[in-house]
């Protein structure tokens, strides 16, 4: 069979189904990480993550390995993380501070934090060899474009494409409600992410965020077993609930309550669980926190704020953001089966600490390598991965509530067990692995 | 036993390890005191369990929950089911506090942990908390610290 280009690719995607692939084949993960993860904006980091100037932090865009740095005027910029001269990361470790400039570990060549080349040793074997006039002259290479939304970094690879307004739109309302929840309109960091490695194609990971129709199934051992044992412990009603319960409890809610619950979907990709009510929406109050929050923002803003309980907001391509626990799932592909999750927390700055040891205890019990939830999860995606080879059918269906002539250039909201989002995340996966699709192509479309 | 012997401490460290390798899950519980934890940080060194996120930071009853599950029916994960290997280098005694009743391990494992055609090795130090109730050794706190904390797993479903 030839491999697959940019033409063929878009084959692969049609409305109700997508070709397994799209989740199996070297061409198509080649072709997602040279176009759909250049054309898009890709989450690189939080700020907080580089407080001070010098700060800087290794990540992957896509398959890019990235540098994201604070600069001498306060500023991130994000950069590649590749020596102009041989290559080498100028940044080995995963975070640090390199002072007023990078050099490589390599030859010292050193650059500035806006990566701006600084000096070279031995400077007098490059006179009259025509280095000034070649891009690795110049010095590190930056990214297309940055943009620091309320503290989190996101960055298009392609000089040209489509700007973080148009791309993202409304869907930054999540964002926002996830930032707002601290009295402060601040978030931090808390301490490293959980490091989750999966034999599976990345995409399989963001599809299950909004899959509303396999906690009850796949998480029964975990969540089942958590309430029967519950039941057999006699806990007195007026007694507050375990944290624990709270959190794994609603994992066994019925198919209602995940219908009820609603699915937003915006244009490019984008979209949210837990329209109406989630699994967040009854955990206890926290001492303090609501007046905390009447005083900064008012009274009626403060409710609206706490109010929204959005379930897993996926921006499209490879997070997730849990506003109502301040969460983070980053997917980053490794392979076409090959994905590491990693899963941050956020401190609400200004807010009682409750707050985050509720949400570090989320993590845990969630999307840590020994969480009992997801090895499950695991267990499905690695089996899905090996069944996938199966010749017999080559489709895999996203059909769920599917309309013929479904719109998915506009925002709309559905029953909450709808596989429309998973359809939303196809349909802009065939826009962006176009080799560069301006801005200009994408107001049309919308 | 009035109080434990350094020997009698070392040896539940021994016995336990048997425990979970055999799989008798049900007389570990019970080797727990009723308010232990078990903790395996994410940090290297970490000292707070509570804003920082861990592995596990486990109190009876999630530890509870995570034995009765691995016999659950409907445990996908645990089809076929996994096994565990301890290899123990002899522990430090570091505390023996008879007045106090507190008594603390520090021991050196392999942990070998397989399933399917996985296997992995992960190189951990435990620290035990101990203390003597009715004449016989339980723990009071339990943690597990892994040299490459900080790295990325797949699957680790036992109680190393």
């Amino acid at each position: 069979m030839p491999a697959y280009t940019v033409d063929t690719v878009t084959d692969l995607v049609q409305p109700h189904q997508v070709h397994r692939d799209v989740y199996t084949d070297p061409d198509v993960y080649r072709l997602e990480m040279k176009h759909l993860f250049r054309n898009t904006w890709v989450f690189v980091g939080h700020d907080s993550q580089t407080p001070n100037k010098g700060d800087y932090f290794t990540t992957q865009l896509g398959d890019q390995p990235i540098i994201q740095v604070r600069h001498s005027n306060g500023e991130i910029h994000v950069l590649y993380n590749r020596c102009p001269h041989k290559g080498t990361k100028i940044a080995i470790d995963r975070q640090g501070n390199t002072g007023k400039f990078f050099r490589c570990p390599y030859h010292a060549w050193s650059f500035k934090t806006d990566g701006c080349r600084l000096a070279i040793p031995l400077k007098k074997g490059y006179e009259g060899t025509g280095l000034e006039q070649t891009e690795n002259g110049k010095g590190m290479k930056a990214v297309g474009a940055v943009k620091n939304y309320r503290g989190f970094i996101f960055a298009r690879l392609a000089e040209e494409g489509i700007s973080f307004e148009d791309y993202f739109g409304d869907s930054l309302s999540s964002l926002d409600n996830m930032v707002d929840r601290s009295p402060a309109g601040r978030l931090e960091v808390a301490g490293p992410p959980l490091r989750y490695m999966h034999q599976c194609n990345w995409k399989m990971l963001v599809e299950n965020q909004t899959d509303t129709c396999h906690p009850m199934v796949a998480h029964e051992s975990s969540a089942g077993t958590a309430v029967k044992i519950f039941e057999d412990m006699d806990w007195p009603e007026d007694k507050p609930k375990p944290m624990a319960m709270e959190i794994i409890a609603p994992f066994m809610s019925p198919y209602e309550f995940f219908e009820n619950m609603g699915i937003r979907t915006w244009p490019n990709g984008h979209g949210h669980t837990g329209v109406h009510h989630s699994i967040h929406s009854d955990y206890s109050t926290i001492p303090g926190y609501f007046e905390q929050m009447v005083e900064a923002y008012g009274e009626e803003k403060a409710k609206q704020i706490l109010g929204e309980n959005r379930h897993n907001t996926v921006y499209f391509p490879n997070i997730m953001i849990k506003g109502p626990i301040q969460q983070l799932r980053n997917f980053i592909p490794l392979g076409p089966d090959k994905t590491l999750v990693e899963s941050y927390i956020y401190r609400l700055v200004d807010a009682p600490d409750q707050l985050l040891a509720r949400t570090a205890m989320y993590n845990r019990l969630i999307n840590a390598p020994t969480s009992m939830v997801g090895h499950d999860d695991l267990e499905m995606y690695e089996r899905a991965q090996e069944g996938l080879a199966a010749d017999g059918l080559e489709w895999v269906n996203i059909q769920r509530l599917y309309q013929e002539g479904e719109d998915l250039d506009h925002e709309a909201v559905e029953n909450g067990t709808t596989e429309r989002q998973m359809r939303n995340q196809f349909h802009a996966w065939a826009k962006f692995m176009s080799p560069q699709p301006t801005t200009e192509t994408a107001e049309v479309q919308q | 036993m009035s109080f434990p012997s350094r020997d009698d401490l070392i040896d539940f460290i021994y016995d336990e390890a048997r425990m979970l390798d055999e799989g008798r899950f049900s007389e570990w519980m019970e080797l727990w005191m009723p308010d232990g934890i078990y903790w395996m940080p994410l940090d290297y060194k970490q000292t707070d369990p509570d804003c920082i996120t861990s592995l596990l930071y486990e109190d009876q009853f999630m530890l509870r929950l995570r034995v009765e599950r691995l016999n659950g029916a409907r445990t996908f994960s645990q089809k076929p089911k996994s096994r565990c290997h301890h290899v123990i280098q002899r522990p430090f005694v570091d505390v023996m506090e008879d007045a106090a009743n507190r008594y603390v391990t520090n021991t050196n494992m392999h942990y070998v942990e397989t399933r399917l055609d996985e296997q992995f090795l992960l190189a951990i130090t435990a620290t035990h908390e101990l203390c003597v109730v009715d004449g016989k050794i339980r723990i009071a706190n339990k943690r597990v610290d892994l040299l490459n904390s900080d790295a990325a797993f797949g699957n680790i479903q036992l109680l190393p």
